[in-house]
């Protein structure tokens, strides 16, 4: 029963607080959980991870965009996976950008928002939320439950197959429900032509490669110029 | 329609198990909930909303007329049968008044609500004036809470009223309660206030994050209720008139 999770995210929405706990629930399923954070140049969460008593590994991206270093190093994740004799590998990215969306086909993708912070700004999130297969919304203690109520229909209608669980990170309330789903959720049983979900954002411009003077005579590459026409048009 | 509310014991902050085997609460009767900050009251009204099965951190179970409500039907049925008024003094919503009842409206099925009769309602109960066009995070605590209460009476209309503290951020308790109130409804109210506590027949004590023990309202305790009443009511009139810059004595 073997598995791939990929929790998605923007920086210090929770996402490894709903690891925290869901890691124990799966221990308790019987299910041999493992971990990958991915950051780009330093991480704290690694502390978490220990306390979980999991093998667990860091992928710090440096120089390059966590997001596609990801998807860089997915079959040589699973292959970590296999040696350490785990079913169910969980994929921690880093704090998304919102355009990017490393998920692929073959994995569970779990998306974790703020109440606080998404009210206003779910539609900013792009393939992030639109083509998850789970959503998790955390900090629900913060906010009222008309709130909330407004915050769950408003993200059903961006993405309408998605399965939206309100998640208190403090206390772990709502993780059973969420852990519930994902072991409902079909195996997979290799990587092999594997799919993205969604095209990263097209590149390769004198900056992705190291470029630091300013003006349009240093740009090479795929550059993309504000449109002045639009002003105030928005 | 339901009947019947049931929580079956959990344990308190040391992990020990509460010492009752199961509190009943019934539609049309109001409940309150006392015990020292921390001691857990907010933590019970929250496993009430969030009909937990032990997956909150008391390891609480609540049963509607007997029965745990399966995981994936949890978040609906709490929907249609709880309205939940928490501590919250802010709202973090980025809509006007207008706009977050009409969504609100929306998200429990009601296409039109009347919003201008809604803020009405919440403007009986606080005095500095609420209207359509303000943005909800402008709002004060006490009109953030006036709207609140406001909501839960008019859209909402859930079977299940649970408050965590009325009194706050000095609006009039006796009119919010008025509209919250119903004897079709079942209301639990979490309150420091001896008023408050023995306008109910039941109270619950709560100690180190498990309930300590359950008091009924004694006949000596009613009459009790009824001079504090009376203290009470002249108490707002010396309120109101300290706000209007009166002399008070």
């Amino acid at each position: 029963m073997n598995k791939m999770i990929m929790i998605l995210g923007a920086a210090s929405v929770g996402k490894t607080a709903v690891i925290k706990w869901l890691v124990p629930f799966l221990k308790e399923e019987n299910l041999n959980p493992c971990l990958c954070k991915i950051d780009c140049l330093y991480t704290e969460d690694s502390k978490v991870y220990q306390s979980l008593q999991v093998p667990y590994v860091v992928g710090l991206s440096e120089d390059i965009c966590p997001d596609h270093f990801l998807v860089s190093n997915l079959c040589e994740l699973w292959d970590w996976k296999e040696k350490k004799d785990c079913d169910t590998l969980i994929i921690e990215t880093a704090g998304l950008c919102n355009r990017c969306c490393p998920a692929t086909e073959n994995t569970i993708s779990i998306c974790v928002l703020d109440a606080t912070a998404s009210t206003h700004s779910a539609k900013k999130l792009g393939p992030m939320v639109t083509m998850s297969d789970i959503i998790v919304l955390t900090k629900i203690d913060m906010v009222s439950q008309a709130e909330r109520e407004i915050l769950i229909w408003s993200l059903e209608k961006l993405n309408p197959t998605a399965k939206i669980f309100p998640v208190d990170g403090l206390v772990g309330y709502g993780v059973e429900s969420l852990g519930r789903c994902i072991l409902s959720e079909p195996a997979v049983k290799t990587y092999e032509e594997d799919l993205l979900r969604h095209t990263m954002p097209s590149g390769v411009c004198s900056y992705c490669i190291g470029e630091k003077r300013v003006g349009s005579a240093y740009q090479q590459g795929i550059v993309g110029k504000i449109d002045f026409q639009k002003e105030n048009a928005l | 329609m339901i009947k019947n509310i049931r929580i079956l014991p959990g344990t308190n902050k040391d992990g020990i198990k509460e010492n009752f085997s199961y509190i009943d609460f019934n539609i049309g009767e109001l409940y309150t909930i006392v015990g020292n900050t921390g001691s857990g009251k907010s933590r019970l009204i929250k496993d009430l909303e969030q009909l937990v099965n032990k997956d909150s951190v008391t390891g609480r179970t609540v049963l509607i007329d007997g029965k745990a409500p399966s995981f994936d039907v949890r978040g609906e049925t709490s929907k249609h049968l709880i309205a939940h008024l928490g501590q919250n003094m802010r709202f973090v919503l980025d809509k006007t008044v207008g706009e977050f009842l009409l969504l609100h409206g929306k998200c429990r099925g009601i296409e039109t609500p009347d919003i201008s009769a809604i803020i009405q309602v919440a403007n009986e109960i606080t005095p500095e004036a609420i209207s359509e066009t303000m943005n909800l995070n402008t709002l004060s605590g006490g009109q953030t809470r006036a709207l609140m209460i406001a909501d839960i009476s008019c859209i909402c209309n859930s079977p299940i009223v649970l408050i965590d503290e009325i009194e706050n951020a000095g609006i009039d308790k006796t009119k919010a309660l008025h509209l919250l109130l119903d004897s079709n409804k079942l209301v639990l109210i979490v309150t420091h206030d001896l008023h408050t506590a023995l306008m109910s027949e039941q109270r619950i004590i709560m100690e180190n994050g498990g309930v300590k023990t359950i008091v009924n309202r004694t006949r000596e305790e009613k009459t009790l209720f009824e001079e504090l009443n009376r203290a009470y009511q002249s108490r707002l009139k010396l309120q109101n008139s300290m706000r209007k810059g009166e002399s008070l004595a």
